[in-house]
């Protein structure tokens, strides 16, 4: 076997608080009808990566809740399928400090995994990005190149960033072989730069003696003492992915990604690549309703909703209720919002379960949604 | 090992329908799609599941295909189970020789050994050609409260529609005394669903004699019932109160999708009434700018930029820019290209409308609804009249 995948579930949390507090970054709704993992698991499912290794750290019952037996990402495997790593506290490697805050203890926590995969190479994903990427070509260059470390990057230019990269974004510099030659947090540099998409295939071999050494040593920070330690020294090589990419570090962002897929161009991209879907849990909602009073324009709908007012520009997911003179413009109602007559929403965001009572008017701004939490009564 | 089962389900749906022509072409009656993500068999599946009878036996035997692979293993009913669960029982070769199931009693004596591996005591008998949700575990403890050896669930219909069922007279406490099939006078509005209950001794008594006799059409209507009621065996009525509809023509399958829509459709689904279906993996719908979406029903993967009023959509139907769909039942992955106008018509899965194409007529003054068989293609600018079907062979 080529590869197995590895994903990191928590390793976002603390930039999208909010949403976060009940769940995973990993089961973060997007979309309608998705969670985040469905675009990190689905395009391991379409590359044939089919032993899969789900890391996660806290707050997972909503991610186990969607998981379940990887059935619907046939993932459901005699031999490989999906495993569901939850931190092994007993094995702390350092006194006090026994559950893993950083990649790289993570890493060092799922070695068991690592060492029984079964196949040559692991891939690693985070899952805060959308994209829809097939690892078979990144992993044909991996293999070819004989490469440690594999750092799938993408290129984007600062002047066209609607968000301005962030302090904690790696960018990348190769040569002309697509080996890294430097390797450096994002400092205010303008103009084209690739950065790192937080998908890389490693070596296992390399990878177990990565966790040994980081256990023997003491080492936390994957970018400090993995990569930049050893750049130069050992076989790292980037990978530039040339597909649609965009990752969520923040509400803002969270609210402009989800917005993007109302472009069709960019929907088409995402969701309606041949042959490689993304795949989700599957909830059997019946068909979305909708009466004479509906006035729906350019919006996703999930399945399950019954529409008697106007949406514009939002993103309904399963089992929406809108009401009679209802108005939901530029917002993202998450599964089950139920909103009665006469609401008046513009650039709101609701969690799962929230009810908006009949003649309430909220607002937010694109630039600062206004988020109500899970299960709330307005 | 098979664990025993109080109550195991036979679903009937070998049937061709040949009432509904060129839906029913290329696959089984119980296997064409309704309502935009379930197909008619979802039904009967879904009650069984949400009754708590979690052993079905899917009798097949007309155009397989597609109702094989959508069943597979019954995952999305549940029903795949380690003990019991969903399992599609063909016609076969025997020892003594093979037969197809000359009638729906001789495709029960069929298989009397799937029931008897079950060891069950009752045995529930359904159809996939109707539309209703159903609690049977209510009518199993009613047949067990009357100690009965067959009850049948009836339906109070206008007596005027009567002639057109098979209908039960019953004395005060349900029990029935006569059963008349399309009676020209009926005395009763008490028509029978299609859904019996045995106790399974007297059903095996009564197939296995069945099958001896040669001049019977081995049919339950027929023989079966009417030869239980001469011998006076305890038989009795269950009243159902709800929706249910035979969808076995082309005009009572379109009115059933309609029956969807609304602000209180007249048929709607509860949490314990979920109907489940096998799922295809599409994404939300989408609806454009320019878009007007009316009383419908739309599925998910639906694309729609044109207008849609009146209608359920099924999975993954796209409809562009300036096309207008009304009073209309598009299956899945139905096209129709800019411009295209599809009025009172049921288009089967995957038929291409090409732009500017002309489908049926307003419901108004179209004299039928047009059908279009599954993956045929109307051409740039065609023009279909009202009332006709079309599918190629």
């Amino acid at each position: 076997m080529k590869a197995a995948g590895l994903i990191f579930s928590n390793i976002h949390d603390a930039s999208i608080p909010e949403l976060t507090k009940p769940r995973t970054m990993a089961s973060i709704p997007f979309g309608g009808r998705y969670r985040l993992i469905d675009f990190a698991l689905s395009n391991m499912v379409n590359s044939d990566i089919t032993t899969v290794g789900l890391i996660t750290h806290n707050n997972y019952q909503s991610l186990l809740d969607h998981i379940g037996t990887g059935k619907d990402w046939d993932l459901a495997r005699r031999s490989g399928g999906i495993r569901i790593l939850p931190p092994f506290i007993t094995s702390g490697t350092r006194g006090d400090d026994r559950l893993y805050n950083t990649r790289l203890q993570a890493l060092v926590g799922v070695k068991n995994f690592v060492e029984n995969c079964g196949a040559d190479n692991v891939i690693i994903s985070d899952c805060n990005m959308i994209c829809n990427i097939d690892f078979t070509d990144a992993l044909e260059c991996h293999i070819a190149n004989d490469a440690d470390i594999t750092i799938i990057t993408k290129l984007v230019n600062t002047s066209e960033l609607k968000f301005p990269l962030d302090k904690y974004i790696k960018v990348v510099t190769s040569n002309d072989k697509n080996e890294i030659v430097d390797y450096l947090p994002y400092d205010n540099q303008e103009g084209e730069l690739h950065i790192n998409t937080n998908m890389m295939i490693i070596k296992r071999s390399y990878l177990l003696s990565l966790i040994n050494e980081a256990d023997a040593r003491g080492y936390d920070s994957f970018s400090r003492d993995v990569i930049m330690r050893n750049l130069g020294k050992h076989r790292f090589f980037a990978f530039e992915y040339d597909g649609y990419f965009n990752y969520i570090d923040s509400m803002q962002k969270y609210f402009f990604c989800n917005m993007k897929m109302l472009d069709p161009s960019k929907r088409k991209l995402v969701f309606h690549v041949k042959n490689r879907p993304i795949y989700t849990k599957v909830r059997n909602s019946a068909p979305t309703r909708y009466t004479e009073s509906a006035k729906v324009t350019n919006s996703i709908i999930a399945d399950g909703c019954v529409i008697e007012g106007v949406v514009e520009n939002s993103i309904l997911f399963r089992g929406v209720k809108v009401g009679k003179g209802t108005v939901i413009k530029n917002s993202i109602l998450l599964q089950n919002t139920y909103t009665g007559d006469d609401v008046y929403l513009n650039c709101v965001v609701t969690d799962k379960n929230v009810t908006i009572k009949n003649g309430k008017m909220l607002s937010g701004h694109e630039t600062l949604p206004f988020y109500i939490g899970k299960g709330t009564t307005v | 090992m098979f664990k025993k089962k109080e109550c195991v389900a036979m679903l009937l749906a070998g049937g061709q329908g040949s009432r509904l022509y060129a839906l029913t072409k290329k696959t089984a009656k119980p296997a064409v799609s309704f309502g935009g993500k379930f197909r008619i068999i979802d039904f009967p599946l879904s009650n069984c599941i949400n009754s708590g009878v979690d052993t079905v036996g899917v009798l097949t035997q007309y155009q397989p295909l597609v109702l094989n692979e959508y069943i597979g293993n019954g995952l999305p009913w549940d029903l795949d189970r380690t003990f019991g669960g969903v399992s599609i029982l063909p016609p076969y070769q025997g020892f003594s020789g093979s037969d197809w199931y000359k009638g729906t009693a001789n495709a029960i004596y069929q298989n009397l050994e799937f029931i008897k591996r079950y060891q069950a005591e009752y045995v529930l008998i359904l159809s996939g050609d109707h539309i209703y949700t159903m609690d049977y575990n209510k009518m199993l403890q009613y047949h067990k409260e009357n100690n009965a050896d067959c009850t049948i669930a009836v339906l109070e219909v206008p007596m005027e529609e009567a002639n057109r069922f098979g209908i039960m007279s019953v004395n005060p406490d349900m029990s029935i005394y006569k059963f008349s099939e399309k009676p020209k006078n009926p005395d009763s509005n008490l028509a029978s669903m299609g859904i019996y209950i045995f106790s399974a001794d007297k059903l095996y008594k009564y197939l296995t004699e069945d099958e001896a006799d040669p001049t019977s059409s081995n049919d339950f209507g027929k023989n079966i019932i009417p030869n239980m009621l001469n011998n006076g065996e305890r038989m009795f009525a269950y009243g159902f109160e709800g929706y249910w509809k035979d969808v076995g023509t082309i005009s009572s399958l379109w009115e059933a999708n309609m029956d969807l829509l609304g602000e209180k459709p007249v048929l709607s689904f509860s949490e314990e009434t979920r109907i489940f279906s096998r799922h295809e993996n599409e994404a939300p719908q989408y609806v454009g700018a320019e878009a007007i979406v009316e009383n419908s029903s739309i599925t998910e993967g639906c694309e729609i930029y044109g207008t849609v009023i009146n209608s359920v959509l099924g999975y993954g139907v796209v409809v562009e820019k300036g096309a207008v769909v009304r009073d209309s039942v598009l299956m899945h992955h139905v096209s129709v290209g800019e411009g295209a106008k599809i009025e009172y018509s049921i288009l089967d899965s995957e038929v291409q409308v090409g732009k500017g194409a002309k489908v049926g007529r307003p419901r108004e003054n179209a004299e039928g609804i047009t059908v279009i068989g599954a993956g045929n293609v109307v051409g740039e600018g065609e023009d279909i009249a009202d009332n006709q079907m079309i599918y190629s062979e």
